[in-house]
């Protein structure tokens, strides 16, 4: 129908958002720990919902997870999104304890199951927007 | 203190409801505002108190002037989506119990037809932040797919089925046949489901609500007051909002299968005073046909689990044990965030329900539910 190609929405990091798309941008998830009591939170938030700090450090994950949940999307809700149908995102238990939401790439489409051992990449978009999409981890 | 039998609806009123009118929302809401106010018997200068709903509410601001309403006393706003209703009318009995205000108007109407649809409309809500930031850029954009892992999980852990879901769907559009205001007027059977295009996989085509166009509102008053007013008194009998585990991200939820209502339900059936087997007809929140059998599980309708089987065999039926969704419901009556179903408990509960009456309903539950699991509820009895 449209000509013209239409892109993809992008994020819009507040500063305290910033340091996990640095991350994504080189590859890693990188995750909150509070700086007082050292438990992992994602998706970023200001204090911490266990002890109440403000104070945080961002820590590299190691990316490894198991399938929690997921959805495979045959539907395009937003046009630019319509030539990727169908398309997989998982929602992973991260081996840190947090879940991260992410594409599951087509390789490992067939084995999908609760459970399913995964690892993180962050490949860049058209956008310019690194975001996770998970493969079978084999290591596991 | 508490809101037992304090509160009434008195007043109802829904414009037609459609999939595309040539109405704003706001002449929506004001047409359906004046026909629940009339219904309740009153002028509109004599409303005090304004709750609207949803994105697309008007201001109480905007009532005021236009019924040119000359001392509004109480005015306050539910955030919780299609739970906002229910929300709306416990805020307005506890004002209402308080002495602040008399009568309070909870408006509604939305035309998004000539606007955007619900993909769009959520990420405009601060509450969907987080999914803003981090998941929409994935493409995880409408509420299909934000909620489709809910149900993927069920249905893995429990063995929940596409077929169940199929049940709630023919159900709400068997009921919705007898509705004369209702969007959808051809049957549906369970092929008909299967066979419907896959959207967010598990959810087909036939598994997610409408997109309508039209208004709805409520007039709560004191129960004192209502047994003066033109119709059988409906007072709520139990009344309470929960909000889930993790309300800004689904992804982040301990447990994905527990609504908020799950922490409402034992309030509201204490308050109340009834048992489950006591309840006559329930109109339960379905912007998905997940969501109905998972907000039953909660609620202790069934165990956890026992959501799809419980659904099977007719139980949700008109002249089922438990007829749910009398007027079709959010997807096959129309979408107007859940005070539709708040009117048509009042309707069944005054024994004006027409084709679809539940006879002699006394006792009956309305959920709403919203955002990404919000969930409110209220119990109420005829007299």
């Amino acid at each position: 129908m449209s000509t013209q190609a239409e892109a993809k929405p992008i994020p819009h990091p507040t500063p305290d958002e910033q340091p996990y798309w640095d991350g994504a941008e080189v590859g890693f998830l990188r995750l909150q720990h509070c700086a007082a009591c050292k438990k992992p939170r994602h998706y970023p938030q200001l204090v911490c919902p266990y002890c109440y700090s403000c104070e945080c450090e961002w820590v590299d994950a190691t990316g490894r997870g198991t399938v929690h949940s997921w959805t495979v999307a045959h539907h395009a809700f937003h046009p630019a999104f319509k030539d990727e149908l169908p398309y997989t995102l998982v929602t992973v238990d991260l081996a840190e304890g947090p879940r991260a939401l992410g594409r599951l790439d087509p390789s490992a489409q067939a084995e999908l199951r609760i459970g399913l051992p995964v690892r993180v990449t962050f490949p860049r978009n058209a956008e310019g927007t690194s975001l996770p999409v998970f493969l079978l981890d084999d290591d596991a | 203190m508490s809101l037992r039998g304090r509160g009434a609806i008195t007043g109802i009123g829904e414009t037609r409801y459609s999939k595309r009118s040539p109405h704003t929302a706001f002449e929506l809401q004001i047409q359906a505002s004046l026909a629940a106010i009339a219904d309740a018997g009153l002028d509109p200068k004599e409303i005090d108190g304004i709750i609207p709903i949803g994105i697309t509410g008007a201001p109480a601001e905007a009532f005021v002037t236009n019924f040119g309403i000359p001392d509004l006393r109480f005015s306050a706003l539910s955030p919780m989506g299609g739970a906002s209703g229910i929300g709306a009318v416990q805020i307005a009995i506890a004002a209402i119990e308080a002495g602040l205000c008399k009568h309070v108007l909870i408006p509604a109407g939305r035309n998004v037809s000539s606007g955007a649809k619900a993909g769009v409309r959520i990420h405009q809500m601060p509450q969907f932040h987080l999914v803003t930031e981090y998941e929409l850029p994935q493409g995880a954009i409408a509420p299909a797919q934000l909620y489709a892992p809910m149900a993927r999980r069920h249905m893995e852990l429990y063995g929940t089925t596409s077929l169940q879901f199929a049940e709630v769907a023919v159900t709400m559009r068997a009921h919705a046949l007898l509705n004369d205001n209702a969007v959808m007027t051809k049957p549906i059977t369970i092929e008909d489901h299967q066979a419907s295009r896959m959207i967010a996989d598990p959810f087909r085509l036939l598994d997610c609500s409408l997109e309508s166009d039209g208004g709805a509102a409520l007039v709560v008053s004191s129960s004192v007051r209502a047994r003066d007013m033109p119709h059988p008194c409906v007072q709520v009998l139990g009344i309470a909002e929960g909000h889930p585990d993790s309300p800004s991200s689904i992804t982040q939820r301990g447990d994905l299968t527990r609504l908020g209502i799950a922490k409402a339900a034992p309030i509201a059936f204490e308050m109340a005073g009834v048992s489950h087997s006591d309840i006559d007809v329930a109109e339960i929140y379905d912007c998905f046909t997940y969501i109905v059998m998972c907000q039953l599980e909660d609620m202790g309708f069934c165990k956890k689990g026992e959501g799809g089987s419980f659904v099977e065999g007719g139980r949700l039926r008109l002249g089922g044990p438990l007829p749910t969704n009398t007027h079709g419901g959010l997807l096959s009556q129309g979408h107007m965030l859940g005070i539709n179903h708040i009117v048509e408990l009042v309707r069944q509960l005054r024994h004006a329900g027409g084709r679809a009456q539940v006879a002699g309903a006394e006792i009956g539950l309305v959920t709403g539910y919203g955002d990404m699991g919000d969930g409110a509820m209220a119990i109420m009895q005829r007299g």
